[in-house]
């Protein structure tokens, strides 16, 4: 009984940020605008070598999708006073975080989503295999939306939120093998390069959409995005 | 710890750091009853309010809210109150209705009664007119009635008022009060905070006097009244209420207990029966004039100032910087 009203409150809490935050027309347009315009800015620079680039973009589609709008929600609501509304709701903590966390999730997984539609038309993958592409998005959402959760604990005004998350993201970018793989960064690099969720999100779907010859293997990438999902959680 | 008491603390204390908010307070509320905490702003209210509610953990002490420990329990404290927090803070982007439907769902209200009391709760706050406004676009009386609302959805047993009336115009606190009253005749517990000593006068059954963190008082507005009734109070109008040592001088006077001001009169409290004939000669020896003299009943207020040792306008000052 118990379980159940709180599952449902976490399932409401999500659905009221998606209805009320998410999908508000300014966000699904930065949401899809930003990656689609720097995927045609790579794909006019190397219109041959895109295809690689596609999971580094869809990694970073996911990643900007989920923390961005996340931690600016909590921040702003904390602000407002409103988040004490949920703190008041007979809902532990762990499940107030765990709405919130859900509704960045999903607008990630959805903006990334729409993003690998766009590229199907655009390109053939050559080891596309949606079985293990769903669960590196979900994990990959639901770590870059905790990764946010975790920045708007830490803030109290909004932009000091995107300022911390942006301390997160960045070196993440360019140590994740998103635009140059991890295998060719200097070796103390690299070391930093493993410790960071992006890495196993692109390696992942790396391997989901273009070969099996990766430095991580699918199943290591899914297992340590469950790690981190629970740890920054 | 469960009793039938609808909040029972024993010992409840918070430290932020090394200031002491809250210093180890006891005190029981009925069933049933308006239990007002009177005390200037700073003086422990709201943080014994976010305590017993389960926003903040206590440094010591215990406390049960409708028979459940607001430590161990608090999930099922927070199922069965209302808590209309001191600033009005529903969201924003919804719509009033929306707002009651939100809080339904977070309360696990089943889908088919939800819309039902949103509705009823809009009509009790005569607010049927704005049901799909947007709460930004509410004014602040009508954001308070809301977020007052929003706290019955459930139809809790007991209800936590932080500050109701605070910023609020006359119309719009006496409305708020009259609902209080109206939820106090159908059962429910209420617990208020207030600055306001006539607020806390008019509604409450008992009243907690708080002062820097320490109950000072418990009792009925009555008793506390009584407490001051071997004083004589009086009104006196002068001439030139702002003289600089008029104020100064009444206090220095044998046989003056208390001075406090209202607007351009000084209320003054005498150990015993006033000393007229040479406490006017006094007042006239130093040239101040007398235009009139009214003895008065004592009042809460007589009563909060004998009791706490501080001057009424400390409990006019608001927070910096509160919002609607």
């Amino acid at each position: 009984m118990m379980l159940s009203s709180e599952l449902k409150a976490i399932y409401f809490i999500s659905l009221k940020d998606i209805k009320s935050y998410y999908f508000k027309p300014p966000n699904i347009s930065w949401g899809i605008i930003f990656p689609l315009a720097m995927t045609l800015a790579f794909y006019l620079r190397n219109p041959k070598g895109m295809i690689d680039l596609i999971p580094g973009l869809l990694g970073m589609t996911i990643l900007f999708g989920s923390t961005s709008m996340e931690a600016v929600v909590i921040t702003f609501e904390r602000r407002l006073g409103s988040f004490e509304r949920l703190l008041l709701a007979p809902v532990s903590l762990e499940g107030v975080l765990a709405g919130k966390i859900l509704g960045g999730a999903f607008f990630g997984f959805v903006v990334s989503s729409a993003m690998l539609i766009v590229s199907l038309f655009f390109f053939s993958f050559p080891r596309f295999n949606l079985f293990f592409l769903i669960p590196s998005l979900i994990l990959s959402a639901l770590v870059f939306s905790s990764l946010g959760a975790f920045v708007s604990v830490a803030v109290k005004e909004v932009f000091e939120a995107q300022t911390l998350a942006n301390l997160f993201r960045f070196p993440m970018i360019f140590l994740s093998g998103v635009f140059i793989p991890v295998v060719i960064l200097p070796l103390p690099v690299q070391i930093i390069s493993y410790f960071l969720p992006l890495t196993y999100s692109v390696e992942s779907l790396r391997e989901s959409l273009l070969t099996s010859h990766n430095i991580i293997s699918y199943w290591v990438s899914i297992l340590v995005l469950v790690v981190f999902s629970f740890g920054l959680y | 710890m469960k009793t039938c008491s609808a909040i029972h603390v024993e010992g409840l204390t918070k430290y932020y750091g090394d200031f002491l908010a809250v210093d180890h307070i006891d005190f029981q509320v009925n069933q049933g009853e308006i239990f007002g905490f009177l005390g200037p702003n700073g003086a422990g209210k709201t943080t014994t309010i976010r305590m017993l509610c389960g926003l903040l953990k206590p440094s010591d002490g215990e406390a049960s809210v409708a028979g459940f420990s607001i430590q161990k329990e608090t999930v099922e404290v927070k199922s069965r109150i209302g808590v209309v927090p001191e600033i009005s803070n529903l969201y924003d982007e919804l719509t009033s209705f929306e707002n009651l439907l939100f809080m339904g769902q977070l309360y696990g209200i089943p889908k088919n009664q939800r819309d039902k009391r949103a509705q009823e709760l809009l009509q009790l706050f005569r607010l049927e007119g704005k049901k799909d406004a947007l709460f930004s676009s509410l004014s602040k009386g009508m954001k308070r009635s809301l977020t007052i609302a929003a706290a019955l959805v459930h139809e809790p047993s007991l209800i936590f008022l932080d500050e109701p009336t605070s910023g609020l115009d006359v119309m719009s606190a006496r409305n708020l009060r009259t609902i209080v009253k109206q939820l106090h005749q159908q059962g429910t517990t209420i617990f208020l905070t207030t600055h306001n000593i006539e607020e806390a006068n008019l509604l409450c059954h008992r009243i907690a006097v708080i002062v820097n963190g320490k109950i000072i008082a418990v009792d009925t507005p009555e008793a506390l009244k009584k407490s001051v009734q071997e004083k004589s109070i009086v009104e006196l109008g002068m001439e030139n209420p702002n003289l600089p040592d008029l104020l100064e001088s009444i206090k220095a006077f044998n046989g003056v207990d208390t001075v406090s001001r209202r607007q351009d009169r000084f209320v003054i409290g005498f150990k015993g029966s006033p000393p007229w004939g040479s406490f006017l000669q006094y007042l006239q020896e130093r040239q101040f004039s007398v235009t009139s003299v009214n003895t008065l009943q004592p009042t809460l207020e007589d009563a909060f100032v004998k009791i706490t040792g501080l001057e009424r306008e400390i409990m006019m000052i608001e927070k910096e910087g509160k919002k609607g």
